[in-house]
């Protein structure tokens, strides 16, 4: 990990060397005045060295870890500890928010899998609600990863579909179809990504690195189920319904100008339990579970209902079912 | 060597006028200054303060992207008949494509910069090694180096050829002429690379059609071509230096071919979409007709294609196309009008509707005018500087100091009276 510790620089060395490169003191003097000045022009708001307080301080030294920190992938396990101490820390001097951010990796033997009962859900959207809730989504811009359609009975376009009614559910000869990220087999999101911002977990979640995204939007062009969300603006949660459960690749806070999306809350069902949405709802629309578990309900699921996915002609491979009873 | 010295006059060719320059440089910098502060506001409040949002994620910045990289393409154009084809018509005009190639890479680049709020300061994580450039699958990682390796050769080339012309040489066919090749290519790659960044989406069918790149092309060598005309009219009225009326005329022909077939792929498509009109036609049916009361870029695209159809067949016919005044308005209406037709008239449609069938338009706000009028003028800034520098020299007005003192063994003939390159055989015309 790159330091900038610049407050905390040695003494100038007495033996006249610097930078491996042998000076005079004279000439030792003007490279640190002229490096210290030219550095503190580029660097001057985001630097430690302006800052008023020293909580102030702290945070942007710590900022400045977080600009030069490695992608996720490429960490050591030592390098994410410090990482995740380092963002904690972050939500303590920011916020005051004691939060814990887990990088529980994918568990052997998992894949994860969902179907969607589309005679069974009614529309009330707690799903949605669970889902803001549990993952932290910006409040200010109203984010939603998951987006219910109110559609009429006897018709199965999209385009015809209301997702964004606002009366007593459900209304009559209609029914209702959730979608979300569907964690394609074949993601279509991850290869446009010029800095290999994106990528897929081994149990099937795609996920973000968010501190390494650059903001580009090409995931979100890129991808035909419309399941990813961009922080337009910095993202608001009121400090007292900040879920402190969270992880490095799931619902930590997020900043402005960079990509999010559902990740099956991976900081749930990488610890065995479901995810919000599944066990927000009150008709038992949502299965859930292991793909690669025989006795797992979504396998039994698969087995004897009959099932869709969406844009199949688009060979994504979805991890995501709608059936009906 | 005498870089010093080439490096000051060509700072003294670009600081020096008469007052019009000023004014015009003025102008600019004033346009580029608002533009920064459009930008400052973006960065500084977040991108919500511009028109896009999740549903339509790529507006103003990337249609403008889209439309420049085509220009800079189309600098083949000139590059291909003057230094592969020895075409003596096209000589003079060459260092002069190459500069607006330059500048609108300079405006693609800045208007990538301005759509990604990381990327002003994490543009090391597109680096390979300190960064991870995600090459060869991300169609975006492609384009960078395309463009950035375009950008490199269209400014190395020229410098190498003013530099030599600077010093009192003949630019050594050997060092460059490789490069000259190697740019032919880069250049109809830098285009399709940009094409495929859209028609590799299969989320998106507006986009998704094998027609795309090949239309790209089109369009480029129709709106690149149509701008040098203006310029080239431009310094040919203003300055000494002597532009063929061959190479205009020349010009004139190649825009006029490629606006036909410009404009028989946008029947080709307008067909596709509407003879048996699918779900994927939805787009179209947005940007030519309106879809369910949301019409805002139907008159955008029917102007377009007015100006399209009108500037493509006026210039069919040769009289008109011969009378100086009347080509290069049809120029000017070709440019916008592609500008419309395959900026926001490609980029825009194809968020709308989602690929989840939700209809939510775009409407650039005044930060995003304001950057992408300051990016424009930056682009101008970049072209004025670079044509200033040029001319001079290529006008044996401006010499290295070496030159200034008498020399017995060579004598320097005015440039104007020879065609610029030693190894240039001429060819017949006709």
């Amino acid at each position: 990990m790159t330091r900038d510790r610049t407050a905390e620089l040695p003494e100038s060395p007495d033996d006249g060397t610097l930078l491996q490169k042998p000076v005079d003191r004279r000439g030792a003097l003007g490279l640190l005045v002229g490096g210290l000045a030219a550095g503190a022009a580029a660097l001057s708001a985001c630097t430690p060295l302006n800052a008023a307080t020293p909580k102030e301080r702290e945070i942007r030294l710590l900022e400045w870890e977080e600009f030069t920190q490695k992608h996720y992938r490429r960490m050591t396990e030592k390098e994410r500890a410090e990482t995740i101490e380092r963002l904690e820390r972050l939500a303590k001097l920011r916020d005051n928010q004691d939060v814990t951010i887990a990088t529980t990796g994918a568990q052997p033997g998992v894949l994860f899998g969902y179907a969607f009962n589309i005679s069974k859900c009614q529309g009330f959207r707690n799903c949605v609600e669970a889902c803001i809730n549990e993952n932290n989504l910006d409040r200010r811009a109203g984010t939603q990863y998951i987006r219910i359609f109110e559609m009429e009975n006897g018709v199965v376009d999209l385009d015809e579909a209301n997702p964004t009614y606002q009366h007593e559910v459900p209304t009559p000869g209609h029914f209702y179809l959730g979608a979300q990220c569907f964690q394609c087999a074949d993601p279509p999101c991850v290869p446009v990504c010029p800095v290999g911002a994106t990528w897929q977990e081994p149990d099937g979640i795609v996920v973000i690195d968010y501190d390494w995204c650059v903001g580009c939007r090409a995931c979100m062009a890129a991808c035909p189920y419309w399941a990813r969300r961009f922080n337009w603006d910095a993202p608001e949660v009121p400090r007292e319904e900040v879920n402190p459960d969270q992880h490095y690749l799931g619902n930590r806070a997020r900043h402005k100008g960079c990509m999010e999306k559902c990740t099956f809350c991976i900081h749930r069902t990488r610890k065995g339990r479901l995810p919000a949405c599944a066990e927000a709802c009150p008709t038992g629309a949502r299965v859930f579970g292991n793909l690669l578990d025989p006795n797992s309900e979504i396998r039994w699921v698969l087995a004897n209902k009959h099932i869709f996915r969406l844009k199949e002609e688009l060979a994504t491979e979805p991890r995501f079912w709608y059936f009906s009873d | 060597m005498y870089l010093r010295a080439f490096l000051l006059s060509a700072l003294r060719s670009a600081t020096s006028g008469d007052r019009r320059y000023h004014l015009w440089m003025g102008s600019l910098t004033a346009v580029m200054l608002l533009g920064a502060y459009g930008y400052y506001v973006q960065v500084t409040q977040g991108f919500g303060v511009t028109g896009m949002n999740d549903h339509v994620s790529w507006g103003l910045y990337i249609s403008n992207m889209a439309f420049l990289v085509g220009v800079a393409a189309a600098a083949v154009i000139l590059v291909l008949p003057a230094y592969v084809l020895h075409d003596v018509d096209f000589s003079r005009a060459v260092l002069i494509a190459e500069g607006v190639a330059v500048s609108a890479l300079v405006m693609c680049l800045a208007f990538v910069t301005a759509n990604s709020p990381g990327l002003p300061f994490k543009w090391w994580r597109l680096t390979p090694v300190i960064g991870l450039l995600n090459w060869p699958s991300s169609m975006l990682a492609w384009d960078v180096i395309m463009l950035n390796g375009y950008l490199v050769l269209n400014l190395a080339i020229p410098f190498y050829v003013l530099y030599s012309h600077f010093v009192g040489h003949e630019p050594a066919k050997k060092k460059y002429v490789p490069f000259i090749y190697v740019s032919v290519v880069w250049a109809v790659s830098i285009h399709l690379v940009t094409a495929f960044l859209f028609a590799g989406l299969p989320a998106r069918p507006f986009w998704n059609s094998a027609l795309l790149g090949p239309r790209f092309l089109a369009s480029a060598f129709t709106a690149g071509p149509a701008f040098m005309i203006l310029l080239l009219g431009f310094i040919k009225t203003t300055s000494r230096y002597e532009i063929p009326d061959a190479a205009i005329s020349k010009l004139a022909t190649v825009t006029t071919v490629a606006a036909q077939v410009n404009l028989v792929m946008l029947l080709s498509d307008v067909i596709f979409e509407f003879y048996s009109p699918t779900h994927h036609s939805t787009s179209a049916r947005y940007l030519f007709f309106g879809l369910a009361g949301h019409h805002a870029l139907v008159p955008w695209i029917r102007t377009g294609i007015a100006m399209n159809l009108l500037a493509t067949f006026t210039l069919m016919i040769h009289p008109l196309r011969r009378n100086t005044r009347v080509l290069m308005l049809a120029c000017g209406a070709l440019f916008v009008g592609i500008w419309i037709e395959k900026g926001i008239g490609l980029v825009i449609p194809g968020f709308i509707p989602s690929p989840l069938g939700e209809i939510v338009e775009y409407t650039p706000t005044w930060v995003e005018l304001l950057v992408t009028a300051g990016i424009w003028a930056l682009g101008l800034f970049v072209l004025t500087v670079l044509v200033r520098v040029a001319l001079p020299i290529e006008l044996g007005e401006v010499r290295s100091p070496n030159l200034e003192a008498p020399l017995s063994s060579r004598v320097i003939r005015p440039r104007t009276f020879r065609p610029r390159y030693e190894e240039v055989r001429p060819v017949r015309t006709r």
